[in-house]
């Protein structure tokens, strides 16, 4: 006990150094994780995407759409089990700030992804209803929807007042499905804007494949686009996962600087740490001195200087990851569905603590051989 | 004739052997020819040259000489917390000289008791802690410790001072509590350096007293640097050194 004792009484002999430092080491290993949850969150669409589905898009670009009747054509490629189609909404729900994703989809969409979770009931009654809508647990839970409640969405690309009725409220399957999407009937959609605008019917934004075998993927995407090679819309077909991944890569730079700004943050907090733990040393050299008079070891001084840096970074440590929890949950309620997968994962907690382990045996090591090397004698005068 | 040579030579020809009576029994602490030089670049500067000095077990040595005569360096040398540049330093039959840093570590823990002028005692700890220092460095149970240091606080009229952390004590109190945690680990030989430099004549008293009865009473060999004249008329033995050399 004689040991952790005195580096216990040792670590708080100033206190206010201390709390600070660990003050500090806690934002920082708070935003470090935050700035890893966030990261973490751009990539959770690809992450939790399917390898056993394909999206098919415009080879051109997403913003064209492809014609309908494309969805026979590729139900007959070898490989593919079942097709469904999806076009973006991009309405405004009440105001801009709740933004979430919207997507009329086909009848047949649903069964693309077994991983939202939907009562027969529920589905039943989306499925009989024209103008029916389901949303997901988290953007249900947001804004306090109901089974039954009317959603209004104003349209920013297909313009007016559309009213939803919500007919059902998917959960996830797995812990990292998203759940912070609305879906409703492509067919309510297609069939307002033939009334509308004649020229844009008919033509859906994306096709989604589910495939027999996920090892036929590039086989079965080749073939999609051979069937409409030469045509007046040649399509793009990819893997779910290149296919959200693609939108990451857009910001690329971004998540790139939020990677650097997170080990910046440790780097500095490493560096105010090493500054306090060389006070600290330097201030004891008197002490350290003496415990070698009376017949410590250079090891023992050293062990103080280090079992108190890790002491202080591992508490500051401790309580950042903790901190992150709740910070993650206020950040992931001021952003809404941007980020829809916000969460603080295990890989996240850990390079935390193992940031504060590296940032207490980095901040300590130059202190610690410096005290372990000091000479008693000239320690010995510093007192005095 | 190197520098370090030059000077140890020199030292020899004006030493002045304090060696032990013949037929006496063997000196706990035996010196021969050590000199002490610290080199700033071109410049060889001598502390200590070709110092011979005995002590016997029992002695109470009081060590004295103007500011930078060597008598620290001279103590610190004797109580293998530096080494000497040229010579043999045998404490207990053991020269120290040869001793790596980490056998000279042991060795210190089991063979020398310190008392400082600023006490340099763990401002962290207790008076019970800062006695017990020692103790840890040994295999003896906790209880064993616990007996061993309230024997030593009430030996130093302190028990009721146990709990206390030195910044709750005064001067003379925190001495005293050095002065227990250099006797705890039953050391062969106790060296202070100017133990009573930062006391009033009062309660230096009561220190150079409590450390006479270390001697009379509990036979501890003693060596002390000292400026004080009084302090060192405590001591049964006085050495003066001057520029390095010992003078008488």
């Amino acid at each position: 006990m004689f040991f952790p004792l005195l580096v216990l009484r040792n670590a708080f002999r100033h206190k206010l150094r201390t709390t600070l430092t660990i003050v500090g080491i806690v934002v920082a290993i708070a935003a470090f994780g935050m700035l890893r949850t966030i990261v973490d969150a751009w990539y959770a669409g690809a992450n939790a995407s399917s390898s056993a589905r394909l999206v098919t898009r415009s080879s051109v670009s997403l913003v064209f759409a492809l014609p309908l009747n494309y969805a026979q054509k590729i139900r007959q490629v070898d490989g593919v089990t079942g097709v469904g189609w999806a076009n973006w909404f991009g309405g405004v729900y009440v105001n801009e700030r709740n933004f979430f994703a919207q997507f009329a989809i086909s009848e047949s969409y649903l069964d693309l992804y077994p991983e939202f979770v939907l009562s027969d009931d529920q589905r039943r009654a989306f499925l009989a209803d024209r103008v029916g809508a389901i949303a997901g647990r988290k953007l249900a839970d947001k804004y306090g929807w109901k089974v039954g409640d009317q959603i209004p969405l104003r349209g920013t690309i297909y313009p007016g007042t559309w009213t939803f009725n919500l007919r059902g409220i998917y959960d996830g399957a797995e812990e990292g499905t998203d759940t912070s999407t609305f879906f409703f009937h492509f067919a309510y959609l297609n069939e307002s804007i033939k009334k509308q605008y004649p020229g844009r019917g008919d033509q859906a934004g994306v096709f989604i494949e589910s495939l027999g075998n996920a090892d036929d993927a590039a086989a079965v995407s080749s073939a999609i686009d051979a069937t409409f090679r030469n045509s007046l819309a040649e399509t793009l077909t990819e893997t779910e996962k290149a296919f959200q991944l693609g939108f990451v890569a857009m910001s690329e730079a971004i998540l790139l600087a939020i990677q650097a700004v997170s080990y910046v943050v440790i780097v500095i907090i490493m560096a105010v740490m090493a500054n306090t733990m060389a006070m600290t040393a330097r201030e004891r050299y008197g002490e350290y001195a003496t415990f070698k008079a009376l017949g410590f070891s250079n090891g023992f001084v050293g062990m103080l200087i280090f079992a108190e840096s890790l002491g202080i970074s591992l508490l500051g440590g401790l309580l950042g990851a903790a901190a992150t929890f709740p910070l993650a949950d206020v950040f992931a309620s001021t952003v809404g569905s941007i980020l829809a997968g916000f969460k603080v994962s295990r890989e996240t907690v850990m390079l935390q603590l193992l940031a504060a382990l590296v940032i207490g045996v980095v901040a300590a090591a130059i202190p610690a051989w410096r005290a372990a090397r000091v000479r008693i004698v000239d320690g010995l005068r510093a007192i005095g | 004739m190197t520098a370090p040579e030059a000077i140890a030579s020199r030292g020899r020809d004006n030493r002045e052997p304090r060696f032990a009576d013949a037929g006496a029994p063997a000196p706990l602490v035996s010196i021969r020819s050590v000199s002490k030089y610290y080199v700033r670049g071109d410049q060889v500067i001598p502390v200590l040259v070709g110092i011979d000095l005995d002590v016997n077990a029992g002695d109470y040595i009081a060590l004295m000489g103007p500011s930078g005569s060597g008598k620290s360096t001279l103590l610190n040398l004797i109580a293998g917390i530096d080494k000497p540049s040229a010579g043999e330093i045998r404490v207990a039959g053991v020269d120290i000289a040869q001793l790596s840093d980490a056998e000279l570590a042991l060795w210190r823990a089991s063979h020398v008791g310190f008392i400082f002028q600023f006490y340099n005692l763990m401002p962290v700890l207790t008076a019970f802690g800062n006695v017990e220092l020692p103790l840890q460095l040994t295999s003896l149970s906790r209880s064993e410790r616990r007996e061993r240091v309230e024997t030593a606080l009430a030996l130093v009229g302190l028990s009721d001072r146990a709990t206390h952390r030195p910044n709750e004590l005064s001067g003379g109190q925190q001495q005293r509590v050095a002065i227990a945690r250099a006797l705890i680990a039953d050391p062969t030989l106790i060296v202070a350096d100017e133990p009573t430099g930062d006391l009033d004549r009062t309660t230096a008293e009561e220190i150079l007293g409590l450390l006479e009865r270390l001697n009379d009473e509990l036979g501890k060999t003693i060596i002390m640097v000292t400026h004080d004249p009084k302090a060192a008329e405590k001591a049964h033995r006085m050495v003066h050194l001057e520029k390095g050399l010992l003078v008488d």
